[in-house]
């Protein structure tokens, strides 16, 4: 297992620099200058022009500027944002907490539906209960997020009054962010209420962003069911006289679990780019906008050392998912 | 520090509550400040977040007007020749204070002179920290304008200028001047921290800053030694709400009170609904169709103003501005002193420019109208703006391709002395002095840069150039007025649109004023019980 472990982790260096040359490259292949953009209608003089680029180093040559940039990723410096003038580093690890804790509901609450939905879905399949399953997973799928997330809105917090309309907790409590986790700070708070309060601001953004992946697995688990249905060992089982429940629990779905779980690896990847939206609609301090808003910026530092902090978070939940394999099928393990 | 929380948790809950008195202001704001020195930076959610209620200035504008006022400068004196002003500043002014610092003196000229030195002085300690660029300072031409600033003893400061420049004492109420205290930024300096002077604020205005998290929410609290009228709410809050449904949905279930930039298509929802206020008022902003006056046939006035009567500006505002924007006749809004309300627009006659342009013997035009690709206040949809223009132009025979850059290269190419093309741009002023929309857009030093009609008109510049060295608005205001007739008997734009600012509230809001220069400012809203 270690030697299997290590083995992915060398395969870490060249996807590390190929993203870090990705990342660098990417921001300055779109057409715009920070520059002129931060001069907006206004617009600068030559001269100033020229003295702004010497202080951001626009005027060296590119590959000076990537070998700086790569030695200071290495030095664990990621450079300051060009519009808040503080560093990346600073930002991203005040914002990504929240979007940590709400993909992780998210991903929860998507594969404690998304399973066994999928599941009866299979052992019924063809009646009722499957075509309503598959059906509502198809409508959610395609669910353009934002209108979906106005939807619940209007609905639960605008006419039913069940739910806040968005943020991240109550604006009535005020307590330090210790960890940045709003479920552990307001439990750590003692105040009365807080927990509630932010469990109520998690619902409305975790239905939202989970909607796709709990589609998608769904759909996932039925198929992979289906497929572990019909083989021999089952019915092997069914001869054996085991209940239903033990046969479709145990012998079925573990085995189905292999393709359910690269998909449910492959969702962060979906979360992610869903909590660019859901993070804008529910105003959640997270990581998706801030990074949108450093693109329309041409914020250099931000979406370089974004992108690279958001594709080794991946790289580490994929490494995660292979080592899950081995855990569930021993085979690969081995291999 | 915990027992700051509580009190800090206990006073917003007896707010919110339904039987306390209301102290605790929600403001729905569209996003994040950059930071909180307002001279780093140049958008306006910075300024409302920093600016407006952290800050004071050597001069204010009066709330809902661009009237200068005093500020921290008590009165002030201009010299025969313009180009030396002395301001008299306010005695027994306090900072405020927080956990790194209290301060030990009022305020005084050395905080004036640091404010404004850090920003033009390469050698001030100050001057590369937090990557300072000064935008603002630049922008406004200040390194060229001031000379020296002198003290002439602690509460007395003189301002030396390189010319006379009247429009410098508005200046001195924008948000780059905001005032900030040399003694704490020597203590942050000392302390090897001098970014604290972005993140943790310290100003002598009506409220002091309390926290911040990026995103999320700014606490305010009132600053009870505040020298004026001390603010009527007990704490500020800003909840930074990005999408402007939501931030309506919201405001409706009451979590917040006011929130800035409704989506134009809800207003006429929220103006039927009772529990909502809704307020107007025309921003101070231009949107243009600029045509470049250096090339042929658009050298000719005549074809200029034969396209202008072709262009039907009540759909544009129906269509693009659905609904939230005024017909535009001079280049500067009608909020702005010396707007000449005399002058009457081109009016929408296709027939007439037909002849016109047959007349001056331009026919089977091809022309480039140039659509910026973002949005802006002064112009909502350029594409969409440009699609109306381009049926408009084909009724007289113009055949109008349209083109667009990202937006960065659009600002930069669309300033060529040789553009092939008329171009549809705006402005939102910073001072609101007419100087900063006349000579900065039309002024024959803005051709090739600012000014995107490339005209230079001997005529209007003289009457500009006049007024900006006159001291009293009284004497300005009829050489802006003529100068307004010049620009539309020569016709180097089509005017088109003035945008119609709208701000939403709950109708417990009270003493709210819309700002025409553009900023949310809360430092004398209440709420009622």
């Amino acid at each position: 297992m270690l030697n299997y472990v290590l083995s992915r982790l060398l395969t870490f260096i060249p996807t590390f620099i190929g993203v870090t040359l990705i990342s660098f490259g990417f921001i300055r292949a779109l057409p715009g200058d920070p520059i002129v953009v931060m001069a907006g209608e206004r617009g600068m003089t030559p001269e100033r022009y020229a003295e702004l680029s010497a202080q951001f180093g626009f005027d060296r040559p590119i590959f000076v500027q990537f070998w700086e940039y790569l030695t200071g990723v290495l030095q664990g410096d990621l450079g300051n944002s060009f519009v808040t003038k503080r560093p990346v580093w600073d930002e991203f690890f005040a914002l990504f907490p929240a979007t940590l804790e709400l993909s992780f509901c998210a991903m929860i609450f998507s594969i404690a539906l998304g399973i066994p939905a999928g599941v009866i879905a299979a052992v019924n399949r063809g009646k009722f209960f499957d075509r309503a399953l598959m059906s509502t997973a198809l409508v959610g799928y395609s669910m353009p997020i934002f209108w979906w997330a106005l939807l619940l809105i209007i609905i639960f917090s605008g006419n039913l009054g069940w739910t806040p309309v968005s943020g991240r907790i109550s604006l009535m409590y005020y307590f330090p962010n210790a960890t940045g986790f709003m479920l552990i700070d307001s439990l750590a708070s003692g105040q009365k209420g807080a927990f509630a309060s932010a469990v109520q601001h998690l619902i409305l953004p975790t239905i939202v962003l989970g909607t796709i992946p709990l589609a998608v697995i769904a759909r996932q688990t039925r198929s992979a069911m289906l497929e572990v249905l019909g083989e021999d060992y089952i019915r092997t089982a069914r001869a054996k006289g085991l209940t239903s429940g033990r046969i479709n629990g145990i012998h079925a779905l573990r085995n189905a679990l292999i393709p359910v779980v690269t998909v449910i690896g492959l969702s962060v990847g979906t979360l992610l780019a869903g909590a660019i939206l859901t993070e804008t609609i529910f105003s959640w301090p997270g990581i998706g906008k801030w990074m949108v808003d450093s693109i329309f910026r041409r914020d250099y530092p931000v979406v370089q050392g974004g992108l690279l902090l958001i594709a080794v978070m991946v790289m580490v939940v994929n490494l995660t998912v292979d080592m899950l394999y081995g855990l569930i099928n021993p085979k690969i393990r081995k291999r | 520090m915990s027992l700051k929380y509580t009190i800090a948790g206990g006073l917003l809950m007896a707010a919110m509550g339904a039987s306390a008195s209301a102290q605790s202001l929600v403001y729905c704001s569209e996003g994040s400040p950059e930071g909180f020195d307002p001279a780093l930076y140049t958008a306006g959610t910075t300024f409302d977040a920093s600016s407006h209620p952290i800050y004071d200035h050597l001069t204010e504008f009066k709330v809902g007007t661009t009237e200068v006022l005093p500020g921290l400068a008590e009165s002030w004196e201009v010299s025969e020749d313009g180009k030396t002003v002395t301001f008299n500043l306010r005695k027994g002014v306090k900072f405020h204070s927080n956990d790194q610092f209290t301060p030990t003196r009022d305020f005084n000229a050395d905080d004036v002179i640091f404010s404004f030195d850090r920003q033009g002085n390469d050698d001030n300690p100050y001057n590369q920290v937090s990557g300072g660029t000064w935008e603002y300072y630049a922008g406004m031409s200040m390194p060229e304008l001031v000379e020296s600033i002198e003290k002439k003893d602690d509460y007395t400061v003189v301002f030396n200028l390189t010319r006379p420049e009247a429009p410098f004492l508005a200046n001195m109420a924008m948000d780059f001047a905001s005032i900030v205290s040399k003694e704490y930024a020597d203590a942050m300096l000392e302390a090897g921290t001098p970014e604290m002077l972005n993140q943790a604020p310290i100003g002598t205005g009506p409220f002091t800053f309390q926290a911040y998290q990026k995103d999320a929410v700014i606490r305010y609290l009132r600053n009870d030694d505040y020298w004026g009228d001390k603010a009527k709410v007990e704490s500020l809050i800003f909840a930074i709400t990005p999408d402007a449904s939501v931030r309506y949905q919201k405001v409706q279930a009451g979590e917040c009170h006011v929130m800035a930039y409704p989506n134009p298509a809800d207003v006429q929802e929220m103006k039927d609904n009772e529990n909502i206020v809704v307020m107007e008022q025309e921003g101070l902003n231009v949107g243009y169709l600029a045509y470049n006056t250096k090339v042929a046939p658009f050298d000719n006035p005549k074809v200029r103003k034969a396209l202008n009567m072709a262009i039907d500006k009540q759909t544009i505002i129906d269509v693009v501005f659905q609904g939230s924007g005024q017909i535009a006749k001079n280049p500067i809004p009608p909020t702005m002193w010396s707007y000449n309300q005399a002058v009457e627009d081109d009016a929408y006659d296709p027939e007439k420019a037909k002849e016109m342009l047959a007349a001056e013997g331009v026919e089977n035009l091809d022309m480039k109208i140039w659509a910026m690709p973002v949005q802006r206040p002064y112009n909502p949809n350029a594409r969409r703006m440009a699609e109306l223009m381009q049926e408009d132009f084909a009724k007289v025979g113009v055949n109008v391709e349209i083109v667009s850059y990202e937006w960065g290269e659009y600002l930069e190419r669309s300033k060529a002395e040789d553009r092939d093309g008329a171009v549809l741009l705006g402005w939102t002023g910073d001072n609101g002095d007419p100087d900063n929309f006349l000579a900065v857009l039309l002024g024959c030093d803005g051709v090739g840069a600012s000014n995107r009609a490339q005209w230079c008109n001997e005529e209007f510049d003289d009457l500009i150039q006049k007024a900006k060295i006159l001291p009293t608005q009284e004497e300005r205001a009829p050489l802006y007025e003529q100068a307004q007739v010049v620009f539309k008997d020569q016709a180097p734009w089509a005017t088109i649109a003035h945008s119609v600012v709208h701000m939403t509230m709950r109708p417990e809001v009270e003493g709210y004023v819309v700002h025409p220069l553009g900023g949310h400012i809360f430092n004398q809203v209440g709420l009622s019980q």
